[in-house]
């Protein structure tokens, strides 16, 4: 047992040292924040908890003199400074060390303890140690999203005369909070009758707010007199009754005194819903039954997420076990895949039925069992902040790290390969990118440099970028450099495009100092390699004097993906389908039409294409009408052509062997329903080959 | 295009302390010193809304209010007067006139721009 729970310890020290760690480097910025102050306090008190429950007291000891320091900070006696959160840092790393030494069963050394103990106990007054564990944990986080009301809100008809304009109030009203909206039109005369200069209309209103009911009267106060306002609280978190369900409609409707008691109970003795009869019999008109629905839904809506919040904890799960289950899924959207093929073969209905209830259900196991597998990439992001301070530090540069779309979610396998390159395109960032204060202020810069990391989903991608606000590439150094390396001819002209992507190429490195952080000509190929390795890609932005852009492109995920499955000949490939815009037929005529170019005309646009029964070197002769598959590339639109289409194609990928690794244009592979084999098609890359090949023809 | 508002107010400061925000936040204005001289300034003009001090020499606010309201095309205009907390029936005579709101000096511009932000949008 014992060794099971310090296990859990370890993981659990873990997330708390970077919890820390955020908090205090957050603090620096901010010393005066209290939620900051609060975190900390509570992963040294947690922690200090936790080492004291598995029995390592001297780490335990050690986490009480820091926490003593903090609980100081939290009840205001004493301000964070930067002394303070150096020391902390410090002390950070120190138990770091001082864990890692318990769990191998040493001890660790107790003179740098001994020193940090005695800097903590100087902060505190010098009457007494106050008692940390006293300290309430944890805010009041009750009332969270609020109280419901229901508002009637019914001006007086000759309200515009007084330059009123009910609107805005609603408007107002929707400023407090979520508001749903529901208008009364019962009382609108016929349109003969009807003075355009008069009001009407009014409104039923479902507010949901942390306002109170003083602060929504407030938004009707000049219209007060004038009106006819009923606000009443109709759901209030965890004081009323929590069960889920919420009134029936009869219950709503009697309750406003839209409808009578009596009347009600008549009219439930129907079998009908009770809002159609009532409708129906002309005793409750539309809007209102609509408005009593609304507040029905939007409380049940609002009990259940409550519901919901209580019982969603989350559960720790060894992450092999969730590779394990991807496999599985994986494996098994295979077997669906063939199932299915048997089953169209037979025309059986009744197994086609099964079948398909079958595929349907094992797409949703896939897609929850991918969503399981996303964390947010902000997590990886926090945990640059250190790095970012420390390179900062040794180089004498001030940088400050801003960090974007961290809730953004990626497979967790992927987040875990891209560290390496992310540290690698970081330091080169805070190493080359980013000046020294002197000589930004002297081009007229803030002395503080920025580094931006910033996350999104563009269509079936997530885009992570990585950009400086510093001097920029610089490209004649570059080109000279690659010149001297033999990368590129001395007559060649490149654009400064194709200078910048020569970073990627082994053995370029033009940093004048190779400095202790980066610049020894190894890393941008190698991590254009580990980009390439997760199926992504990587392209460089610069803007001299104003800073450069690396731009990272990924997949969701690594395990499986849509595409189209086609044939050519006896051989068939699969096209991712994220790429792929449309599909068109390719005649004689056409292919006559281009003078044996390979280019297509769809709608007016000129598209070259790519043969892949030439690309691939397949035998046998293509069919009169050949498709064209056209994708939109980076490089714009291209078609593939292919014998036929046959569809689409839930892909689990398999990587080919270490033989195959390095052919350009396929990707992986995929087993068919049938037990057959499928190469799976890079499409950028399959293009690029091409072109090259094209290119030579022509000289 | 930005909105106009009117101000009336004898006050130099408080037309001062008016223009100053509202300017500041956006609106175009016109200005007229008492109830009579607005008559003369607004002449059929064009404005989004009116703010008016109550107490004025020659036309004083409620009156400029009931005669605005009987213009055809400032039947609809929002008006706001500017009252001070005393005066409670002054506000019930004001809205009896036709006023849309009413703001207490002495106000802080963040208040009068809330009021006339909920008459106007």
């Amino acid at each position: 047992m014992s060794h099971s729970v310090t296990e859990t310890f370890r993981e659990e020290s873990l997330e708390l040292f970077s919890e820390l760690e955020t908090a205090l480097l957050a603090l620096e910025e901010q010393p005066d924040n209290e939620a900051l102050v609060d975190q900390a306090f509570r992963a040294l008190h947690t922690l200090k908890g936790s080492s004291g429950l598995v029995g390592f007291e001297d780490v335990a000891a050690f986490c009480h003199e820091a926490e003593a320091v903090f609980e100081l900070a939290r009840s205001g006696q004493r301000r964070v400074d930067k002394e303070l959160v150096s020391l902390s840092l410090s002390a950070l790393d120190h138990l770091k060390e001082m864990l890692s030494a318990c769990f191998e069963g040493a001890v660790a050394e107790t003179e740098q303890t001994e020193r940090l103990v005695a800097a903590f106990r100087a902060f505190l007054p010098d009457e007494e140690t106050p008692d940390a564990s006293t300290a309430p944990l944890g805010g009041d986080e009750l009332n969270r999203e609020g109280t419901i009301y229901r508002i009637r809100f019914r001006p007086g008809p000759q309200i515009f005369r007084r330059g009123v304009r009910p609107q805005l109030l609603l408007q107002e009203l929707a400023h407090l909070g979520e508001a749903i909206l529901v208008a009364q039109m019962d009382a609108v005369p016929a349109l003969d009758e009807l003075d355009p200069e008069e009001c009407w209309v009014y409104w039923d209103i479902i507010l949901t707010t942390r306002a109170d009911e003083n602060e929504i009267r407030d938004v009707f106060i000049f219209v007060e007199d004038d009106c006819e306002l009923t606000i009443q609280v109709i759901d209030d978190t965890g004081l009323l009754d929590d069960a889920e369900d919420y009134k029936l409609l009869g219950e709503i409707l009697v309750e406003k005194g839209d409808l009578p008691q009596d009347a009600l109970e008549q009219f439930l003795s129907d079998k009908k819903k009770l809002g159609e009869t009532l409708v129906e019999a002309g005793v409750v008109n539309l809007d209102k039954v609509e408005a009593a629905l609304v507040e029905q839904r939007r409380v049940q809506q609002l009990r259940r997420q409550r519901h919901v919040a209580k019982v969603t904890e989350s559960i720790r799960v060894k992450s092999e076990r969730l590779d394990k289950l991807v496999n599985l899924v994986g494996e098994m959207v295979t077997v669906q895949a063939r199932l299915s093929q048997l089953s169209s073969a037979r025309s059986d209905g009744e197994l086609m039925a099964v079948t398909e209830e079958v595929e349907r259900m094992v797409w949703d196991l896939r897609d929850l069992v991918l969503t399981i597998r996303m964390v947010p990439v902000g997590g990886m992001f926090s945990s640059f902040k250190r790095l970012v301070r420390d390179l900062g530090a040794d180089l004498g540069k001030d940088v400050m790290l801003v960090t974007e779309g961290g809730e953004t979610e990626l497979d967790k396998t992927l987040v875990d390969r891209l560290n390496d390159p992310m540290v690698h395109l970081i330091r080169n960032a805070i190493d080359h990118g980013i000046e020294t204060s002197a000589e930004r202020e002297a081009s007229g810069k803030s002395s503080k440099g920025i580094l931006t990391l910033s996350a999104a989903h563009v269509g079936a991608n997530v885009v992570l970028v990585v950009e400086d606000d510093g001097a920029g590439l610089d490209v004649a150094r570059i080109r000279e450099a690659a010149v001297q390396k033999g990368l590129l001819s001395a007559t060649a002209e490149p654009t400064d495009r194709e200078i910048s992507a020569l970073l990627f190429e082994p053995g370029l490195s033009t940093a004048n100092i190779v400095s202790n952080v980066s610049g020894r000509g190894v890393g941008m190929d190698v991590v254009r390699q580990s980009i390439d390795a997760l199926r992504g890609s990587i392209e460089i932005e610069s803007t001299p004097g104003q800073g450069t852009r690396f731009i990272i492109k990924l997949p969701l995920t690594l395990a499986i993906i849509d595409g189209l499955l086609v044939n050519i000949g006896s051989d068939q490939f699969i096209l991712p389908l994220s790429a792929i815009e449309e599909c068109v037929e390719l005649t004689a005529k056409e292919k006559a039409l281009a003078h044996g170019r390979n280019l297509i005309r769809v709608r007016g646009e000129t598209i070259p294409y790519v043969r892949l029964r030439n690309e691939f070197a397949l035998s046998g002769e293509a069919p009169e009408i050949e498709q064209v598959v056209i994708a939109h590339l980076d490089r714009g639109r291209v078609g593939f052509v292919v014998d036929h289409v046959v569809g689409e194609h839930q892909t689990v990928i398999k990587n080919l062997g270490r033989m195959y690794q390095d052919i350009a244009g396929v990707s992986g592979a995929t087993i068919l329903g049938d037990g057959r084999v499928a190469l799976i098609i890079d499409l950028t890359q399959l293009a690029d080959v091409a072109e090259k090949t094209e290119a030579k023809h022509c000289h | 295009m930005s909105k106009r508002i009117m101000i009336v107010d004898d006050s130099v400061t408080v037309r001062q302390v008016l223009r100053l925000t509202l300017t500041n936040a956006g609106y175009d204005l016109l200005e007229a010193c008492d109830g009579e001289d607005a008559l003369n300034v607004i002449a059929g003009q064009e404005i989004d809304m009116m703010i008016t001090d109550l107490n004025m020499p020659k036309l004083d606010g409620i009156e400029l209010i009931r005669q605005v309201r009987k213009c055809k095309e400032y039947r609809f205009l929002p008006i706001v007067m500017l009252t001070t907390e005393s005066a409670d029936d002054k506000k019930q005579e004001g809205k009896a006139a036709g006023a849309s709101g009413w703001i207490v000096k002495p106000f802080k511009p963040e208040q009068l721009l809330k009021v006339v932000n909920l008459i106007i949008g």
